[in-house]
């Protein structure tokens, strides 16, 4: 089942936003992020707004397919551009996510991206990224991405063992996401990552270095590694409950993400977000950088989340239901939230300190610096930067991110 | 149903003759306020349509707990069967049930000239009854064994009519069977007072004396005085002394409870009623006092009269610190009608701002804790009851230590504790179990008795302490709930006993701090070192957690530094949902209370220190 949306207030028929929104956006970079909401099959671990059957009816009868979502979807780019007025800005960044956005035909996603050149513009040197399923993609798929636009790409590669991908419920066999790097390149892509997961009940230490050898030995420019959450609800949650499979102990996560970051490091990747590595500045992801540096974004697509200059929103999660609403000329947006001063504080906060760049120690109140001075006593803040102004994360600060932000937004 | 009757005597120009002053022992859920409220109905006093199950019962708890804290005395018209001309006047004293107001029972004793000794006909006499059996054969009463319930189908009246007989040295005939559910045999227990219990003797032209049994506040008339005239007589509107001050009060009113309040002329020789004076506070109102007029007043009091001393004590924190002129205004509302309730303000580092609170006993402890949370609706953590220790120096030095962390760091000659005798009731198959427990809890047999083939009076010497914490958890447990218990202090005894500190991270956690005897300080300290392990989450550092005697230490488990807190994925989506979950953390951190540099979740404290698992409760419910 798909996690359930935050609580907030309605957001009005015509999706506009409040006029402070809109104030100094020209100053601010503007991402899309488009969310392809369908899967072959769910995976156990798997919490985002997916679904696997083709066609999803809404209210009236409209109907929500995988053959018309390109279509559905170019109807939310266009409500974007009126609600956003005349806003000049050109889109810096688009991402297609999912789900798994390659189940559509790549024609499909090139349309979705002309309708944003058509409607914004596209910046000379934007980043267009999808995420892509091995299995989903070969050589002539690549390069119609390619020519349509499409310059970075994302492969969910997750394990290069099979015993880790089975409790995963990956499909793709072992071997195949790294030859769709060589297949990306070859296409032309500047830009690709790989997705890993660490954690995964039954997966050893070794099965971890396993993996991050043959994620290193594809030659992406880079990857993402994340702890496996087991999220509520999930499959996974259930089996693990019922004894079937064991729970990861915290402390194994620590040592898979020291193992990670020591092997990415030995091989030329800094990383620059918690769970983000690249071979080079070039090499981050940009799109990520917008969501993590409080940028304007627009969601499109069943349960995408926005945000333009303070105000957040997110959009029904259903395919059928967020149809139904485009067909009948409203927003599909379920509810949104205005953020206070005090708000926007704490969530500079929160996510810059995620950052390599780190945190101004100038956010902090006087209480949070307090609680700075302790986490650099405790080696949890980097020495350096602190002297400079900036709380950055030690390496066992990464670890304990969550504990230092609830400290520091004091 | 008799009719009402007829020439019924007015307060204050009643015969002492026609007067019977009587109570009822009764172990809890042996139908004493049952059968109470049966004789309100047939004498007439309540009428049919105002009838309520358990009538004389005010406070919720007491009902719903079917025990009674404050005793109550009612005046009935009855006009014996066999002589319908002659309408006496029974006054019917309500006894508190349980052995913590042991005193206040002798007192109402004191007022009575004889008890019903009303027993379960399927369950025998509990070891609480017979204590106050034996308290009413000291006080010379003359006891009427009643068996109650003999419409049950496990009634055994016969078996215990014999224990009754055997107990008070009648025959089993002279045993009553009654049902005070369906009224069988009640019109002959009336009768059988009128009988048998002499009517009170007093010199009716002496100087007025007049003891307090009860003293109860309400909120609109200040406190409510019950008394029972000895001799002379006290009239409305004189002015009144309290012979243990010297205070004196004006009589603002005087009567007879029947059982609402009726105010008369005054109160002759024999009488039990009310007085109000417009006191406010029911410590100016002492149970056990004597009462006498001011002008002319007599010159030695009533015997017997002792103040309150506490016995258990128990630290009462506001689970939330902004509580505590709250919890402060709630004691002092409740000890308005509790003059045993003693308390003084605390402070814990562990714990903040709150008070040392002394009670009678656990079921004390307990009902004054219930109704702080219930009626004045404040969450409240009540560290783990302890007893009062007198400890001598070497240097000679007396120190009294009523809070485990006031106990003395120096050189301790000698550490004097309270003993208790302990009276317990069970079938004889028991014996073993029971007397094992005794001898684990520092116990020294004193006796036995058996008080018919089958169940069997086992009496022993026990430290207070060993009993506050679960002794009768235990004792149940170890018995399949047929054991009774009774305890009354008897003094102090000289013990190897040692204080064991919990230290957290280096630093001594006051709440967790225990005097123990020194044989159970290991014990001790391993279970709660354990516990507090459990409980207390993982932090930034490694976390030792010893218990000590001193410096000794006698027990330590390591908590785990803490290496993963952090969520791996915050893309668009996530961000509102980690804000959310941000507030959420810094909610559950403000609960967390800080111990040095440890933050220790306020469940800790409440699950190492809640005594919910200990005896208290479950005896008040027995």
């Amino acid at each position: 089942m798909p996690s359930a949306l935050p609580d907030g207030e309605p957001v009005p028929a015509d999706g506009a936003l409040p006029v402070q929104a809109l104030a100094g956006a020209a100053e601010r970079p503007l991402g899309f992020y488009l969310h392809v909401p369908y899967c072959a099959t769910r995976c156990g671990y798997c919490d985002f707004n997916t679904y696997t059957a083709t066609e999803l009816r809404g209210t009236g009868g409209v109907l929500a397919s995988r053959d018309n979502y390109a279509e559905t979807l170019t109807d939310e780019v266009r409500l974007a551009r009126k609600v956003l007025g005349d806003d000049p800005r050109e889109v810096r960044t688009v991402f297609v996510g999912g789900g798994t956005p390659t189940l559509l035909a790549a024609a499909d996603l090139v349309r979705m991206l002309k309708a944003i050149r058509d409607e914004f513009g596209l910046a000379a040197d934007a980043e267009v990224t999808t995420e892509a399923n091995p299995e989903s993609v070969d050589e002539r798929y690549l390069a119609t991405l390619r020519e349509g636009g499409f310059n970075r790409i994302s492969f969910g590669m997750q394990s290069a063992k099979q015993h880790v991908l089975k409790i995963l419920d990956r499909t793709h066999t072992p071997g195949r996401p790294e030859a769709c790097v060589a297949e990306a390149r070859a296409a032309g892509f500047a830009h690709v990552n790989l997705d890993l997961i660490y954690g995964t009940p039954g997966e050893s230490d070794d099965d971890w270095r396993a993996s991050l050898d043959a994620a290193l030995g594809a030659g992406p420019d880079h990857i993402s590694a994340y702890a496996l959450i087991v999220e509520d609800g999930t499959r996974l949650a259930h089996r693990i409950r019922r004894g079937e499979i064991p729970m990861t102990d915290d402390d194994v996560h620590a040592d898979r993400y020291l193992i990670a970051d020591d092997v990415l490091t030995r091989a030329g990747f800094d990383w620059y977000e918690v769970s983000n590595w690249a071979t080079s500045e070039a090499g981050r992801c940009l799109h990520n950088e917008l969501y993590w540096r409080g940028a304007d974004w627009w969601g499109a697509g069943p349960g995408a989340h926005s945000h333009v200059g303070g105000v957040r929103w997110w959009n029904v999660k259903h395919p059928g239901a967020y149809a139904s609403a485009l067909a009948a000329g409203r927003s599909p947006g379920a509810g949104r939230e205005i953020l206070s001063d005090e708000d926007r504080r704490v969530e500079r906060v929160l996510l810059e300190l995620r950052l390599r760049e780190g945190a101004p120690l100038s956010l902090l109140r006087e209480a949070g610096l307090a609680a700075s001075r302790r986490a650099l006593a405790e080696g949890l803040l980097e020495e350096g930067p602190y002297a400079e102004g900036r709380a950055v994360l030690t390496l066992r600060g990464r670890l304990l991110a969550d504990a230092v932000v609830r400290d520091l937004v004091d | 149903m008799p009719a009402i009757p007829s020439h019924v005597p007015e307060p204050s120009r009643t015969d002492p003759a026609l007067i019977r002053n009587f109570c009822i022992i009764a172990h809890i859920d042996h139908g004493k306020s049952t059968l109470a409220d049966r004789m309100l109905q047939l004498t007439g006093v309540v009428e049919q349509r105002q009838m309520r199950a358990q009538y004389l019962d005010r406070m919720d708890i007491e009902r719903e707990r079917g025990i009674t804290i404050k005793s109550q005395a009612v005046r009935l018209p009855w006009a014996p069967t066999h002589d319908q001309g002659k309408t006496h006047i029974l006054n019917m004293i309500d006894t508190p049930g349980h052995v913590d107001f042991t005193y206040e029972v002798s007192r109402s004793l004191a007022a009575c000239e004889g008890t019903v000794l009303l027993v379960d006909a399927a369950q025998g006499i509990e070891a609480q009854t017979l204590a106050n059996l034996y308290l009413a054969m000291e006080n010379d009463l003359t006891i009427i064994p009643v068996l109650n319930k003999i419409d049950l189908p496990a009634a055994q009246p016969e078996k215990f009519a014999e224990e009754l007989a055997n107990l008070v040295g009648c025959e089993p005939d002279d045993v009553l069977k009654v049902s005070a559910k369906t009224g069988l045999g009640v019109e002959a227990l009336l009768d059988k007072v009128v009988d048998q219990i002499p009517a009170p003797v007093g010199v009716a032209d002496a100087p007025a004396r007049a003891m307090i049994f009860d003293s109860v506040y309400d909120s609109y008339r200040g406190v409510v005085t019950y008394v029972r005239v000895v001799d002379g007589q006290l009239n409305k509107r004189e002015r009144i002394k309290m012979m243990s001050t010297g205070a004196t009060h004006e009589l603002l009113e005087i009567g007879v409870s029947s059982p609402e309040m009726r105010p008369a002329d005054g109160l002759g020789v024999g009488e039990v009623g009310y007085l109000i004076t417009g006191v406010k506070d029911v410590r100016q109102s002492k149970v056990g006092d004597t009462i006498t007029s001011q002008h002319k007043g007599a010159e030695e009091p009533l015997g017997g009269y002792k103040d309150p001393k506490p016995m258990v004590f128990s630290g009462l924190y506001p689970l939330d610190g902004s509580d505590y002129p709250d919890l402060r205004e709630a004691l002092d509302k409740l000890q308005l009608n509790d003059a045993a309730l003693v308390y003084e303000p605390e402070t814990s580092a562990a714990l903040g701002f709150g008070f040392r609170v002394g009670f009678l006993g656990l079921l004390h402890l307990d009902v004054i804790r219930e109704r702080l949370e219930r009626e004045f609706g404040l969450d409240l953590i009540a560290t783990a009851p302890n007893v009062v220790y007198r400890v001598i120096m070497e240097d000679g030095e007396e120190i009294t230590v009523t809070n485990p962390s006031e106990f003395p760091e120096g050189k301790i000659a000698e550490v004097y504790e309270p003993v208790v005798r302990a009276t317990i009731l069970a079938p004889t198959e028991f014996i073993g179990a029971i007397m094992e427990l005794c001898q684990t809890r520092r116990g020294t047999l004193l006796g036995m008795d058996y008080l018919s083939e089958d169940r069997v009076e086992i009496r022993y010497t026990l430290p207070l302490a060993e009993i506050v914490f679960d002794f009768f958890d235990q004792l149940k447990s170890k018995t399949r709930g047929y054991a009774s218990l009774d305890y009354e202090p008897t003094g102090e005894q000289s013990s190897s006993l040692v204080k064991v500190d919990i230290l957290l991270h280096g630093d001594k956690v006051d709440a967790f701090s225990a005097i123990t005897h020194k044989d159970q300080a290991y014990a001790y300290g391993v279970r709660l070192v354990a516990k507090l392990k459990e409980l207390i989450p993982r932090q930034n550092f490694e976390v030792p957690v010893q218990a000590a005697i001193g410096s000794r230490v006698i027990a330590r488990e390591t908590i785990r530094a803490i290496r993963k807190d952090v969520l791996a994925k915050c893309y668009g989506g996530d961000i509102s949902r980690k804000r959310k979950l941000l507030e959420k953390q810094k909610e559950g951190k403000k609960r967390m209370k800080m111990v040095g540099s440890v933050e220790v979740p306020q469940e800790a404290f409440i699950a190492v220190l809640s005594s919910d698992d200990s005896g208290g409760s479950s005896k008040a419910k027995k």
